[in-house]
């Protein structure tokens, strides 16, 4: 008896759980506006990327053309791949000390995998990750970038 | 000619006239099967086409995506694009492939398909035969198609479409079952296997709502079996791409290669032309008992445009349960089939003869 109990049950267990599978799907086809596809190249001026897309690493900078890298080298440490090299330079500081500034951050672009880990290194959180995807060049050495702007410097206060 | 879209009785009746006149009897027939043969070779070309159009769309939607979008107009040209596509193709054959059977199996598995469509009734009047055991017929030619599969499995000479050969054919043969004891229910109820007094019977209610619970039972499991003798939705396992490539199509290119598939999707319009006919009324139209002046904006409706919304219906259904559930193991089948489905079927049929015994249906 307990083995005829057990057996509808699985039944009624198996049916509800397929039930369940197709409201979830149910929910998908008949909410249309919530679907995903892109149709790029026509909505290419309205498409905006989600925040969290990872298109290439960049370093923003005020207007005042003032970045937020100590030049520490941190993320370079941490990709795994060597898409970053860090140039240092000695600078003199008002007061007559030595400190080291950034000089080049060179991002090679081709070697990216978009893991993100140099932006969480970052201590200062001077690179980002940017939202655009339109990477497509005639010449592989256009994917190599300095990312600090030239004659940019490091904004005042900001500590390694 | 007497065009009446509400019944084509007439218009065949007269078109066979208007050849009598002007030919022989032998050669009005050799006309009309022509005529007949065209227009389904026709019909299942476009259909087909439609009918995998519909299944990239639904697909899509239920993947939250678009489908095809740029070949026209929404990507309605998509699929004839893809079928010149396979046209064009190379038909390439494995060295020690068994030459006769391998060109058979194709042809086997499209001519089990016409066969089975030859009964569906369409409209009123537009039925090409009408059998006394329609629905016997039907399940019959229908597991024709399983030796062409087989067939397609061995002659090809590749263990990936043996194995798929072998699975399609222990699944086919055990939910053949379930489709005729599901229908052997119906049968109960409405007293023939003749497809016509089938629909004729259901001009006030629908043999679902006729039979209640062992109906709605009945209806289950024939779409549960029937999605699993076309080979379609969780039941794929005998092309299941993740471990077979493609089963026992996959030496199989260009048209040779559309015929399974075309004979794959025509499967699964002639489950759900079945499941129109037998459970949801056919062509007639939806009728509820007292509600006069509903039945007849119901019957305004041609009896074309009923059917076809009806078997569209169910087709996407069918579409939902491939694009929800995930595919069954060999051995899950198996149990589903002669555990569960075998043994609810055979309690159903009781419950249905108790029920029209009793008197009980409406």
């Amino acid at each position: 008896m307990n083995a005829l109990f057990q057996y509808i049950s699985t039944i009624f267990k198996g049916v509800g759980s397929l039930l369940t599978g197709m409201k979830i799907t149910g929910k998908y086809v008949f909410t249309p506006w919530n679907n995903v596809t892109q149709q790029y190249p026509e909505n290419r001026d309205t498409l905006k990327m989600f925040d969290r897309f990872r298109g290439e690493v960049i370093m923003p900078h005020s207007e005042s053309n003032e970045h937020l890298c100590t030049g520490c080298g941190i993320c370079e440490l941490n990709c795994p791949n060597g898409s970053i090299e860090i140039i240092s330079k000695m600078e003199l500081t008002e007061e007559g000390k030595k400190k080291r500034a950034i000089d080049q951050h060179i991002y090679h672009l081709g070697m990216c995998t978009f893991c993100n880990l140099c932006i969480k290194a970052c201590p200062t959180g001077a690179i980002v990750m940017g939202q655009n995807f339109e990477h497509a060049v005639w010449d592989r050495s256009k994917l190599t970038k300095v990312l600090n702007l030239p004659g940019s410097k490091i904004a005042q206060g900001v500590k390694e | 000619m007497g065009f009446n879209i509400y019944d084509f009785s007439g218009m065949t009746h007269n078109m066979h006239l208007w050849f009598l006149e002007r030919m022989s009897p032998t050669a009005t027939t050799i006309v009309e099967w022509t005529i007949i043969g065209v227009s389904y070779m026709l019909f299942v070309a476009l259909f087909g086409l439609f009918l995998v159009y519909a299944e990239r769309k639904v697909c899509a939607a239920f993947q939250q995506r678009l489908g095809p979008m740029r070949v026209g107009y929404w990507g309605l040209l998509q699929t004839i694009a893809d079928f010149i596509k396979l046209l064009m193709k190379e038909l390439i054959m494995p060295k020690s492939a068994d030459k006769f059977l391998y060109n058979l199996a194709p042809f086997i598995v499209m001519i089990a398909t016409f066969l089975a469509m030859a009964v569906l009734p369409f409209a009123k009047g537009l039925q090409t035969l009408d059998f006394d055991i329609g629905i016997f017929y039907v399940t019959a030619v229908s597991s024709v198609g399983v030796i062409g599969i087989l067939l397609a499995g061995w002659s090809s000479n590749n263990k990936y479409s043996l194995i798929g050969a072998m699975r399609s054919g222990a699944q086919i043969l055990s939910y053949e079952l379930s489709v005729s004891l599901s229908l052997v229910t119906i049968i109960i109820l409405a007293g023939s296997m003749q497809l016509s007094v089938i629909v004729e019977s259901q001009r006030d209610s629908w043999f679902l709502f006729k039979g209640h619970i062992p109906s709605l039972i009945a209806f289950v499991i024939f779409l549960v079996a029937g999605t699993a003798e076309t080979n379609r939705g969780p039941f794929d396992l005998a092309e299941a791409e993740s471990e077979l490539t493609a089963g026992f199509h996959t030496e199989y290119s260009g048209i040779k290669f559309a015929f399974f598939f075309l004979a794959e999707y025509i499967n699964m319009f002639i489950v759900a032309a079945m499941a129109t006919t037998v459970f949801l009324g056919g062509w007639m139209p939806l009728h509820f008992g007292s509600f006069e002046s509903f039945n007849v904006v119901m019957d305004f409706i041609p009896p074309l445009v009923w059917f076809f919304m009806k078997v569209m219906g169910v087709i996407f259904l069918i579409m939902w349960f491939k694009w929800t559930f995930p595919r069954l193991r060999v051995d899950q089948i198996l149990t589903l089939e002669w555990k569960y489905l075998l043994p609810i079927n055979l309690i159903n049929i009781l419950l249905m003869s108790l029920v029209v015994l009793t008197k009980f249906h409406l």
